[in-house]
């Protein structure tokens, strides 16, 4: 099984991405849980979302304490949210940033593997907004290599109809784009 | 053929209600229910559902608009959560009384105060005498399957009772998971049209709900518990042709490595899937530990509970609501009056967990087993107390 | 007659004979009649509007009475009725 935590602010769409996530791995054959962290749901402030995907049937429904990835939406986060509590040993971070992973590391004080990819700038060229949830689908895809890009396409086009296409490049590039430090 | 898809399971839930050929639901949104409300009025409005959808005021209004609605011959819905729970509370018992088929969601929540919102049972313990049937959810496929399961054991002509289909908030109501949602076909196969006793209609007059003295108030009573009592019987066979016919049985009782278990747990709702966790990870250590999950609340399955507990030395009750200045939790007191006249029964141990949304890990429950399974001297036996609080 | 026994109450304790309540008859409750006197009568109705049991009736001359079997006696109608054309007068 892999536990993903999202750390975002609400409305930038770590609930969506969960949601999308979860879904497009039960269509593959997958089971999943996404879920938000329970609560009042509030614009701007810091939001966290989880991920769960195993190839066998998920019991365990308490919160995730100790995921397997880190991801961040929203870079200013770090420093105002712990982002690596609890991260297992030999997790990942994987940040939506322009900087290197190198300077991410530096600022995090991490030394396990850390990922970056300028998702809110593939977002604002691909789809002409600067909001990066979808986009960073296509970062942890690689990252983890829990599924392939294309198990995304049904619920991405169901959710997102005729700007489906637009999320998928954006995804895309975030999985081709994506810069991995260990 | 059924599909597993990937849903939230609030939105399962409305899916299901729909293959159900509901014709009216009255529906007051509230958290965590609000995603049913608002799924099933999309399914209205893009008329994929035709049912009407009565937009209350209030989640009294809703209850007393599915009642006239049921009275009329309606197949009905509604959903609700903590405070509007408490809202309709006074309604409850009056629909059960007037034997009216209607089925309800609670999206398990704490009730107020303090203002909370997250998950406990809190909100329908309060409403156990209400003479409703109450069933409980483990996960998003068991809300959907019992809450199709609810509408024909409702309308079963030996039942006709109310019965509330309890699915823990957040944990459950706002996961997104997989769920298998039948087809129209297999539902309608299942579930054959509603059939009323009796049906409010001008041409045809009749007076529901009447006033009652002393002089037939007790026999009313006394028809109202027979009733549900019996419904056992219809819950039995409606659980087990939904078996048959989809490969997920339900029983009153389940058990979980419980046959030659020492020391058992008793959950109701979603942690029954924690725990289950924690009993292979004390199996692995050499514990003999099993799970006991009440699904059926009311009618109270004393026969099912007795035989699943007659081995055990202890048995760990697990509460999610506390009855202040009572005996323990109100699960607690419902076990041990079951098995008080027992002449073998395990020594029983209460613990309130999860109030308000805490969130109960895998070891929390393989504490509570520790803790017990240390009580040699059996010193904390029928006793209870807050798991997790800070002293 | 017998009081039924729980076994034999129907479903919901519904009542299917239609209009039933008027087998109870309230106007044994009364302790006070309304006497109307047609001369002062202008045939206005507002007693008929007014009657809480519903028991105010206009008659072939469109004169108004009440059916006794139902009147309470309450003296709403005399109360009501402007012309004072409606006294209440004590039973027996």
């Amino acid at each position: 099984m892999i536990e993903v935590r999202w750390h975002g602010r609400g409305g930038q769409g770590a609930v969506t991405s969960v949601e999308l996530l979860a879904v497009s791995a039960i269509a593959a054959g997958k089971f999943a849980q996404g879920f938000p962290s329970f609560g009042p749901e509030r614009r701007g402030a810091p939001v966290a979302a989880f991920t769960r995907i195993d190839d066998k049937k998920i019991d365990v429904r308490s919160g995730i304490y100790e995921p397997d990835v880190v991801l961040v939406l929203d870079s200013s986060l770090i420093g105002l949210v712990n982002v690596l509590d609890g991260l297992k040993p030999g997790g990942k971070v994987i940040v939506n940033t322009a900087k290197t992973p190198e300077e991410i590391r530096k600022d995090l004080n991490f030394n396990g593997t850390v990922a970056t990819v300028d998702g809110t700038g593939i977002a604002r060229k691909e789809m002409g907004v600067p909001i990066a949830n979808t986009t960073m689908i296509g970062a942890l895809l690689k990252a983890t290599g829990i599924m392939e890009l294309d198990a995304m396409k049904d619920s991405i086009e169901h959710r997102f109809g005729r700007i489906a296409q637009k999320n998928l490049n954006a995804m895309k590039r975030a999985y081709d784009e994506i810069k991995i430090s260990k | 053929m059924g599909k597993r898809v990937g849903l939230e399971v609030t939105v399962a839930v409305a899916e299901a209600v729909a293959l159900c050929r509901i014709d009216m639901a009255g529906v007051y949104p509230i958290t965590p229910q609000s995603h049913i409300a608002e799924h099933l009025s999309n399914l209205v409005a893009d008329g994929k559902l035709d049912a009407e959808f009565v937009t209350v005021e209030s989640e009294h209004s809703a209850m007393s608009a599915v009642i006239g609605a049921a009275a009329a011959g309606a197949r009905v819905y509604t959903a609700t959560s903590s405070q509007g729970l408490m809202l309709m509370h006074e309604l409850l018992p009056i629909a059960s009384a007037m034997r009216l088929p209607i089925t309800m969601a609670i999206a398990n929540r704490a009730v107020s105060g303090p203002l909370n919102i997250l998950n406990d049972h809190s909100d329908i313990m309060p409403q156990r005498d209400a003479g409703w049937i109450a069933v409980f959810a483990e996960n998003g496929q068991e809300a959907v399957d019992l809450s199709i399961a609810a509408f024909k054991i409702a309308e079963h002509k030996d039942v006709m009772l109310p019965v509330s289909v309890n699915i823990d908030g957040f944990q459950l109501t706002h996961m997104v998971e997989p769920v298998i949602l039948p087809s129209q076909e297999e539902v309608d196969a299942f579930l054959p049209p509603f059939v009323p006793h009796a049906t409010l209609h001008p041409s045809n007059p009749v007076t529901m709900g009447a006033f009652s003295m002393s002089d037939y108030f007790t026999e009313i009573m006394k028809a109202k518990d027979e009733a549900i009592k019996n419904s056992r019987k219809v819950i039995l066979e409606v659980w087990d042709e939904w078996g048959r016919q989809f490969g997920r049985s339900y029983k009153p009782v389940e058990t979980y490595r419980a046959e030659d278990a020492d020391i058992l747990m008793l959950t109701m709702g979603s942690m029954g899937e924690t725990a289950k966790i924690a009993i292979d990870e004390l199996r692995g250590k050499g514990v003999r530990a099993g799970l006991v999950k009440l699904r059926l609340w009311r009618p109270f399955p004393f026969a099912e509970l007795k035989a699943a507990v007659k081995n055990a030395q202890k048995l760990i009750v697990t509460d999610r609501a506390v009855s202040f200045g009572g005996p323990g939790g109100p699960v607690f007191s419902e076990i041990k009056s079951a098995l008080f006249a027992q002449a073998r029964r395990p020594s029983i141990y209460n613990y309130i967990i999860g109030l308000g949304g805490r969130d109960m890990a895998v070891s929390d429950f393989v504490g509570m087993f520790d803790q017990v399974l240390a009580d040699r001297a059996q010193a904390k036996a029928d006793t209870y107390e807050f798991w997790g609080v800070r002293e | 007659m017998a009081l039924k026994t729980w076994k034999e109450l129907p479903i919901g304790c519904v009542v299917f004979e239609p209009g039933s309540a008027s087998e109870y008859h309230t106007g044994s409750w009364r302790s006070q009649r309304p006497v109307w006197d047609d001369a002062k009568c202008i045939k206005c109705g507002i007693c008929y509007v007014f009657c809480p049991e519903g028991c105010v009736q206009q008659g072939e001359d469109g004169f108004f009475k009440a059916d006794m079997n139902y009147c309470k006696g309450c003296g709403i109608c005399a109360h009501e009725c402007w012309p004072r054309a409606i006294k209440m007068v004590e039973e027996g």
